[in-house]
């Protein structure tokens, strides 16, 4: 599969603006910065959700918990996809149970991932609410998701591609629009 | 980029890096162990055969809790494969397995060679889950992922196993994994239970039958039982290989002092290992059963979880015939 870059969604400031907002945003539509607890979904869901908990740490002088998922055994498609994905380890050290908890992702597209990340979730306990976090909305969901706080939400088609690029997993930080090319 | 595996027939054709790939993708089936609910939709419509032709309790147990942790159903099929004569009894293994028609087969038989043989005539993964004295590969297995967990690598370890290396798949199991990552391997146990030959099983592999050398300076023992069903020359009187064998807390103490002590279980406290020592802080023997779980649960998922080979992508159809 060849893809070509089309145009950047997002520069470096930008993303930084817009986790400032979504920060702000959670706390202010939560009951407290200690009462959330950021979920980020592997891979990059991950950086995501520490860098969240970095600014409300920054602006509250609170510690919001960060705990890791990764979806790979609830996934719908592992039957479809050939040899099987590695499996990452989930990383959540405090209680489910009553929890006001956030998703973290980079893009929200089918909602597939999501839903997959709530059956994880409700393996480990019942929580109190859980709403979703996302950079990049991009539409075409095929599943009914919402996210309660969304970076930016942007027009594309199927065939497009949105990357994520972050620092801490591809050593550089934008967002860019690419296209599957024949 | 780690060579796909298709059956776990053995350690002995297994690479380091398919070994490491295994143990790292049992950790986090380790971790899933403490989830309040035990159970993925995974392989959910998969159904794995679980064909033991030889007792056994522990292992069936281990193996069939996996598959329905992952979601999969699985078909019990128990049979004594004792006065029919052995080639036509494993025909008619393949045959009933084949009419099962299931998506993994766990096969466990009293022929070395078995889990192949049904390998090479149905197109389904198949895992070994102990053939004869040839290989007891999840065994070893898991065993790398508790010494890799309880003493922080799995390389270079000085290691003695004890007891009736003879009847043992379990050691042969052993000594192909741990000589691959650089293990001085140290056999130990009466003269009849040493064959000479284990010694063309690897490199830096020493036998003796006398308990305290063969302890001296170990990192880890593992201790093997003795296995009556096995035995068909008189066997060594209990009371003997109790005192000339038996892995006491003194003789531990011969051992390195962080010593790691496994045994692949059950165990008969009091004949090859004394109760203190299995139930001692240098003894790995629950984590064994855990772990065990653990890496079941990774190669069902691997293995009985992948599509067949040629199953279509669905990328490879979302582009153009000129990619």
């Amino acid at each position: 599969m060849r893809v070509v870059e089309k145009r950047q969604l997002l520069s470096a400031a930008q993303i930084n603006h817009s986790l400032q907002r979504l920060a702000h945003e959670i706390v202010e539509e939560s009951a407290g910065a200690t009462d959330v607890a950021l979920i980020g979904v592997r891979r990059r869901g991950v950086p995501l959700a520490n860098r969240l908990a970095e600014v409300i740490r920054g602006f509250t002088q609170e510690e919001a918990p960060v705990g890791t998922l990764d979806i790979t055994l609830y996934r719908d498609d592992l039957s479809t996809i050939g040899s099987q994905p590695v499996v990452q380890s989930t990383d959540i050290n405090f209680p489910v149970d009553g929890r006001d908890l956030v998703i973290v992702d980079d893009v929200l597209y089918t909602g597939r991932t999501i839903r997959a990340a709530m059956n994880g979730l409700f393996d480990l306990g019942r929580p109190k609410r859980v709403r979703l976090c996302v950079l990049i909305d991009r539409g075409h969901r095929e599943l009914p998701i919402e996210a309660t706080f969304v970076g930016r939400t942007v027009q594309t088609s199927e065939t497009e591609i949105v990357e994520v690029r972050l620092q801490e997993i591809d050593g550089e930080e934008r967002v860019m629009l690419v296209d599957r090319v024949s | 980029m780690v060579e796909r595996l298709t059956h776990l027939l053995g350690i002995e054709d297994l690479t380091r890096e398919q070994i490491g790939f295994i143990l790292d993708q049992s950790k986090p089936f380790q971790e899933f162990q403490r989830h309040p609910l035990k159970k993925l939709a995974t392989l959910r419509g998969k159904t794995v055969a679980i064909a033991f032709f030889e007792p056994s309790t522990r292992t069936r147990i281990s193996f069939t809790t996996a598959a329905a942790r992952l979601g999969a159903d699985t078909m019990a099929l128990q049979a004594e494969a004792s006065s029919l004569k052995k080639g036509e009894s494993l025909i008619d293994t393949v045959r009933t397995l084949e009419a099962m028609r299931p998506d993994g087969i766990v096969i466990r038989h009293s022929s070395s060679g078995a889990p192949e043989f049904v390998a090479a005539r149905i197109d389904v993964p198949v895992l070994n889950a102990g053939d004869g004295q040839h290989e007891h590969p999840t065994q070893a297995l898991l065993d790398a992922l508790t010494i890799r967990d309880r003493k922080g690598r799995l390389e270079n370890w000085n290691v003695t196993i004890l007891g009736d290396i003879l009847h043992s798949r379990v050691a042969r199991s052993n000594i192909h994994l741990l000589s691959k990552f650089g293990a001085r391997i140290t056999v130990c146990g009466p003269a009849m239970w040493l064959p000479r030959e284990i010694e063309t099983l690897a490199p830096n592999i020493r036998r003796t039958v006398c308990v305290e050398e063969a302890l001296d300076g170990a990192d880890i023992v593992m201790v093997l039982r003795v296995q009556s069903e096995r035995m068909y020359e008189p066997a060594l009187a209990a009371e003997e290989y109790i005192l000339r064998y038996q892995l006491t807390p003194v003789r531990l103490r011969l051992a390195q002092p962080d010593a790691l002590v496994l045994h692949p279980g059950p165990m008969i406290r009091g004949l090859e290992i004394d109760p203190a020592v299995a139930d001692g802080p240098q003894s790995g023997v629950l984590e064994q059963v855990t772990n065990g779980l653990a890496v079941r649960m990774a190669l069902l998922y691997h293995l009985v979880g992948a599509a067949p080979v040629d199953a279509p992508h669905p990328a490879k159809e979302r582009t153009s015939a000129s990619d």
